[in-house]
């Protein structure tokens, strides 16, 4: 015990004052931890997305405001497809959580919770496609630089988002549902779930609030 | 060696709290799933009915929307990132308590701030905002 420099001999009891050994910690078991602490700063991103658009948001430059751009139906049916990405990523996790989980069935969940994640996509680049042919690109006011910024952002974490699901989807494929896919698989439903909480945040101050005036 | 017990003496509940924690990943259930998504159905389906049929007046409305929305986040964190004051010993907890003050400043300050810089401002001389909106 060289390590010890401090030696309280009053009441003949040694103080330890750091760690003399390295706990053992089991393979991953701070991996949860360490993808909140990433989740959370990640928050703090979209936090600043949203500062922005709320400093920006009626600065129009002259141009046509949410009210005449919004079309609210169509983000309705953007926020279904999350939430139900959302529900089908719940439940590959309770199938894989079931003893004698099949690699199939989780693969099968996780692939529908992949298509709403797709459709989820394919919406909002038609909406920005939509927004850009009738002249309402990220270039023409401060409104929708902000807003292009915000909701691209969330559209740029789906997509890397759904890059993991493919990726988790062939590796449990050839690794099975061993203990380090199923963390990996916890933490991708900790980003998608995150990601549907973000969404909540975009469609109520971006485009109810926008369209409510 | 003396150090090892005393080590182990002291720390010994903890140890055994921690490795709880560990092993004990959050688990949803089918119940909690559905309860979350009907909940969530709900409070977005609210929202939007209001909004596009403009029922009630924009101030009533907008407070319902806000509310709903920060019900429903706490809908998400508690069904489906199983978010609890205990898991990871408490740590979790913490960050994301950290996270809302931090998020709660930089908001709350950004708008305050930059209202009164814009309240603040000079106005545009006519002709400024005349070609302005010309373009």
């Amino acid at each position: 015990m060289s390590a010890q420099t401090f030696e309280a001999t009053a009441n003949g009891e040694t103080p330890l004052f750091y760690e003399v050994e390295e706990h053992h910690h089991p393979e991953g078991s701070s991996t949860m931890l360490g993808f909140w602490m990433y989740l959370m700063s990640d928050c703090l991103i979209f936090a600043i997305l949203f500062a922005c658009y709320a400093v920006l948001g009626h600065s129009y430059g002259g141009g046509e405001g949410p009210k005449q751009l919004f079309e609210l139906p169509l983000v309705a049916l953007n926020t279904a497809m999350l939430l139900f990405s959302s529900l089908t990523y719940g439940f590959a996790m309770l199938t894989m959580e079931r003893p004698g989980a099949s690699v199939r069935a989780v693969q099968g969940w996780l692939i529908v919770t992949g298509l709403f994640g797709l459709a989820f996509l394919c919406i909002e680049l038609y909406e920005f496609s939509n927004l850009i042919h009738e002249g309402a690109g990220p270039w023409r006011s401060a409104f929708l630089s902000s807003f292009f910024t915000l909701v691209g952002t969330h559209g740029l974490h789906v997509t890397v988002g759904l890059i993991w699901l493919v990726t988790l989807v062939t590796q449990i494929g050839m690794h099975g549902l061993g203990q380090a896919n199923r963390r990996r698989l916890m933490c991708l439903s900790m980003f998608w779930h995150f990601l549907d909480v973000i969404w909540i945040g975009v469609f109520t101050i971006v485009y109810l609030m926008g369209v409510l005036g | 060696m003396s150090a090892d017990t005393l080590h182990n003496s002291a720390h010994g509940h903890d140890h055994g709290h921690d490795d709880h924690a560990h092993g004990e990943a959050p688990h949803g259930s089918l119940r909690g799933y559905m309860i979350g998504f009907i909940l969530s159905v709900i409070l977005t389906a609210i929202p939007f009915a209001l909004v596009m049929t403009g029922t009630l007046d924009t101030t009533t409305t907008a407070v319902i929307v806000l509310a709903m929305a920060a019900i429903q986040v706490v809908v998400h964190m508690v069904f489906f990132l199983h978010m609890t004051t205990t898991a990871e010993g408490g740590w979790s907890f913490l960050a994301l308590l950290f996270t809302v003050i931090v998020i709660v400043i930089t908001l709350a300050g950004s708008i305050w701030v930059m209202y009164h810089m814009n309240a603040n401002m000079m106005p545009a001389p006519a002709a400024v905002t005349e070609t302005m909106s010309q373009q």
